[in-house]
C-alpha cells in the first residue's frame, strides 16, 4: 500500500480548510482512501481527457466532501494543485460543493440524495450504449436518511444494474452526532441486500481492502454492488478524529501548522 | 416517436399510459421505473448527461412539487435535454381531487432557469410541440391534461415562443393557455362580438420563453388584457404577462382569470370544476366589461 497519495490529498485538504471560509474537513478526511483507491487503481479515466466517451463515471453524492475530491483530482493530475489556492476566494471555480467546471467533476452535487438516482441514469445509459463503462457513487452514511437514495437503490436492483457501484463512507457521524443515535442505519448491510444489492464491508482507510472490493465488478452478475467502507471522520488528525465537531472547520494559521504536521507524520491512532 | 431516434428514451413512473403501446425494436428504450418521482428525474438527468434524450412521464403535480429539487438541480441547472411530459395539468384530474390537481406547476417550472414551458391547447398542437420540443438543447416541461379535449378551429402553425393568434380585435385581448381556457377565450370572443365588442384572442402555448412582442402589441393596440388559465393566480400566465407589462413600462390594465388562492372549490369532473372555480365565459365576460367600463 502506498500512502503517499493519501498523505498528499490530506495535506491539500487541510490547506483549503485554512482559507478564511474554512471547509468540510471531517467528511473529506474520511473519504481520502476511498477516492485515492478509485482514482489510482479502479477508475478507467485519463486526467488529460476528462470527458473521454468511455470513461468510468464517479459521482460524489456526499457533495460536502468536495475538497476531498478536489484534492484527489489535483493529486491525480487533472489540474495543477496550485489552482486550489483559489478555494474560498470570490468567483473561485472550487466551490464548497462539487462544481462541474472543475476538470474531472461529472455533476454538481451537494443536496444529499441526488447521486444514486443520477448513477442509475448513467448506468442505464451505459447499458443502452452497450458500453462497459461503470458508474461509482460515493455516499455519506448520514445521507442514507434521504428517501431518494432508497428509491434509486430499489430501481437499480430491479433493473439489475451490475455496473453500478455505491460506496458508503461509513464514518458513523452526522452533524448532530452518531448516526445510530440520530436516525439509525443498522443493520446497513441487510438493508442493501434487501434492495437487491451485493454487499462488501471493508476498512475504508485500507486501500488494499478497498481495491479488492472495487475490483472485478460485478461481484454478482445482475446485482449492483455496495461497498460499506468503515471510516473515521477527521481521519489523519488524531485530536479531532471521530468527533462530530470536525464536520466543518476553519483552521487558524496555527491550527493549519498543527494539522499539516499531523498529516505529514501520517500517524495512525 | 421513440422508435424514430436512437437517443430517445421513454421513462415511465407506472402511469399506465403505455400498457397498450407496442414498442417494437425500441422496447429496450422504454423503462418503467416505478412510483418514485425523485429518482425518475435524477435518472433522466443521468441518461441525458450520457447523450440520451429522455421523455419522462408523470403527473404534473408530482413533477412540479414532489420531484422539484431533482428537476431544479439535476435537470435545469445542468441544462439537460430532458422532456418532462406532465399529464393531469390544472384541474383535469377532476374528481381525483387536490392531491392530483396541479395549479402550481406553471409558476414553478417557469421560475427555473433554462426551462422551456409548453402548454398545448389541443391534440394537433400537442404533436407539433412535442416534436419541436424534442429538438431543443435544454429541458422542456410539457403540460398536458388528462382526457381528450376539443380541437381548435385554427390551423395556424404552433411555433415555440410565438403566441398563436386565434382572432384579431381592437377592444380587449384575451390571452389564454391550455385547452379549456383557450376554448373559453374563443367562445367568449364570439359572444362578445355579437354584443359589438371586438376581442382579440392569443393562445399562449409557450409560457416560457414568453412572446413579449405579442404582449406589447396587445397592450398598445387594445385597451386591456384578460388572462385565462387553469392555475392559481399567483405566478402563472397572468403573473408572467403582468410582469412583462410592468417591466416594459407599457400602460395597460391586466385582469387575471385563474383559480383563487385556495384549494379548488367543489368536487366533480374537469369542466364542472373549471366553472365552479371561475374559469368560465361568464367570468371572462365580466372582466372584459369591467375593463371597458
Amino acid at each position: 500500500m502506498n500512502d503517499d497519495h493519501a498523505r498528499k490529498a490530506r495535506e491539500l485538504i487541510v490547506r483549503m480548510c485554512a482559507n478564511p471560509e474554512g471547509g468540510h474537513l471531517g467528511g473529506s478526511m474520511s473519504l481520502v482512501e476511498i477516492l485515492v483507491t478509485l482514482y489510482h487503481h479502479v477508475l478507467r479515466i485519463d486526467p488529460r481527457l476528462p470527458q473521454a466517451p468511455d470513461r468510468d463515471i464517479l459521482l460524489l453524492s456526499k457533495g460536502h466532501g468536495a475538497i476531498g475530491l478536489y484534492a484527489v483530482l489535483a493529486e491525480r493530475g487533472f489540474f495543477p494543485e496550485e489552482r486550489l489556492a483559489s478555494y474560498g476566494a470570490p468567483d473561485s471555480v472550487f466551490t464548497a460543493h462539487p462544481n462541474p467546471a472543475v476538470p474531472g467533476v461529472e455533476m454538481p452535487t451537494g443536496s444529499l440524495g441526488h447521486g444514486l438516482p443520477l448513477g442509475v441514469g448513467f448506468a442505464l445509459a451505459a447499458r443502452l450504449d452497450e458500453s462497459d463503462r461503470r458508474c461509482f457513487v460515493v455516499l455519506g452514511d448520514g445521507e442514507l436518511q434521504e428517501g431518494s437514495v432508497w428509491e434509486a437503490a430499489m430501481a437499480a436492483g430491479a433493473q439489475r444494474l451490475d455496473r453500478l457501484v455505491a460506496i458508503v463512507d461509513r464514518n458513523g457521524l452526522q452533524i448532530s452526532g452518531d448516526t445510530e443515535e440520530t436516525v439509525g442505519l443498522e443493520p446497513l448491510g441487510d438493508r442493501w441486500r434487501g434492495f437487491g444489492w451485493t454487499v462488501r464491508e471493508v476498512d475504508g482507510h485500507d486501500t488494499d481492502q478497498l481495491r479488492t472490493a472495487l475490483s472485478n465488478i460485478p461481484h454478482t452478475p445482475g446485482k449492483p454492488t455496495v461497498v460499506l467502507a468503515r471510516t473515521v471522520k477527521g481521519k489523519g488528525l488524531p485530536y479531532i478524529e471521530g468527533q462530530a465537531r470536525s464536520h466543518y472547520v476553519r483552521l487558524t494559521e496555527r491550527g493549519h501548522r498543527r494539522a499539516r504536521a499531523a498529516v505529514m507524520r501520517g500517524e495512525r491512532p | 416517436m421513440v422508435g424514430e431516434d436512437e437517443r430517445y428514451v421513454c421513462l415511465d413512473s407506472d402511469t399506465g399510459l403505455f400498457s397498450a403501446t407496442s414498442w417494437g425494436e425500441a422496447a429496450r428504450r422504454y423503462l418503467n421505473l416505478g412510483i418514485a418521482e425523485q429518482n425518475l428525474m435524477g435518472v433522466a438527468a443521468g441518461l441525458a448527461r450520457s447523450g440520451r434524450i429522455p421523455f419522462v412521464n408523470t403527473m404534473a403535480t408530482f413533477a412540479a412539487t414532489r420531484a422539484l429539487e431533482a428537476v431544479k438541480l439535476d435537470i435545469a441547472w445542468n441544462d439537460l435535454p430532458v422532456r418532462i411530459v406532465a399529464t393531469h395539468g390544472g384541474l383535469s384530474a377532476g374528481h381525483l381531487g387536490s392531491t392530483h390537481h396541479s395549479l402550481e406547476d406553471l409558476a414553478i417550472m417557469r421560475m427555473l432557469p433554462n426551462m422551456t414551458v409548453l402548454v398545448p391547447a389541443d391534440g394537433p398542437a400537442t404533436e407539433s410541440l412535442v416534436r419541436a420540443g424534442a429538438e431543443l438543447p435544454g429541458p422542456v416541461y410539457l403540460r398536458l391534461g388528462r382526457g381528450a379535449t376539443p380541437a381548435l378551429a385554427s390551423r395556424e402553425p404552433v411555433r415555440i415562443g410565438v403566441a398563436q393568434s386565434l382572432r384579431r380585435g381592437t377592444d380587449v385581448t384575451l390571452i389564454a393557455t391550455g385547452p379549456y381556457p383557450v376554448l373559453t377565450a374563443v367562445e367568449t370572443a364570439d359572444e362578445l362580438a355579437g354584443a359589438g365588442i371586438d376581442v382579440a384572442v392569443l393562445n399562449m402555448h409557450t409560457v416560457k420563453p414568453l412572446d413579449q412582442e405579442a404582449i406589447v402589441t396587445a397592450a398598445t393596440r387594445t385597451r386591456g388584457i384578460v388572462t385565462i388559465e387553469e392555475h392559481w393566480a399567483a405566478g402563472g400566465l397572468g403573473s408572467t404577462v403582468a410582469e412583462v407589462v410592468a417591466d416594459l413600462g407599457v400602460a395597460c390594465p391586466v385582469r387575471r382569470v385563474a383559480v383563487a388562492d385556495r384549494f379548488a372549490a367543489g368536487t366533480g369532473g374537469h369542466r364542472h370544476l373549471l366553472a365552479r372555480n371561475g374559469i368560465s365565459g361568464a367570468t371572462v365576460t365580466e372582466q372584459v366589461r369591467r375593463l371597458l367600463a
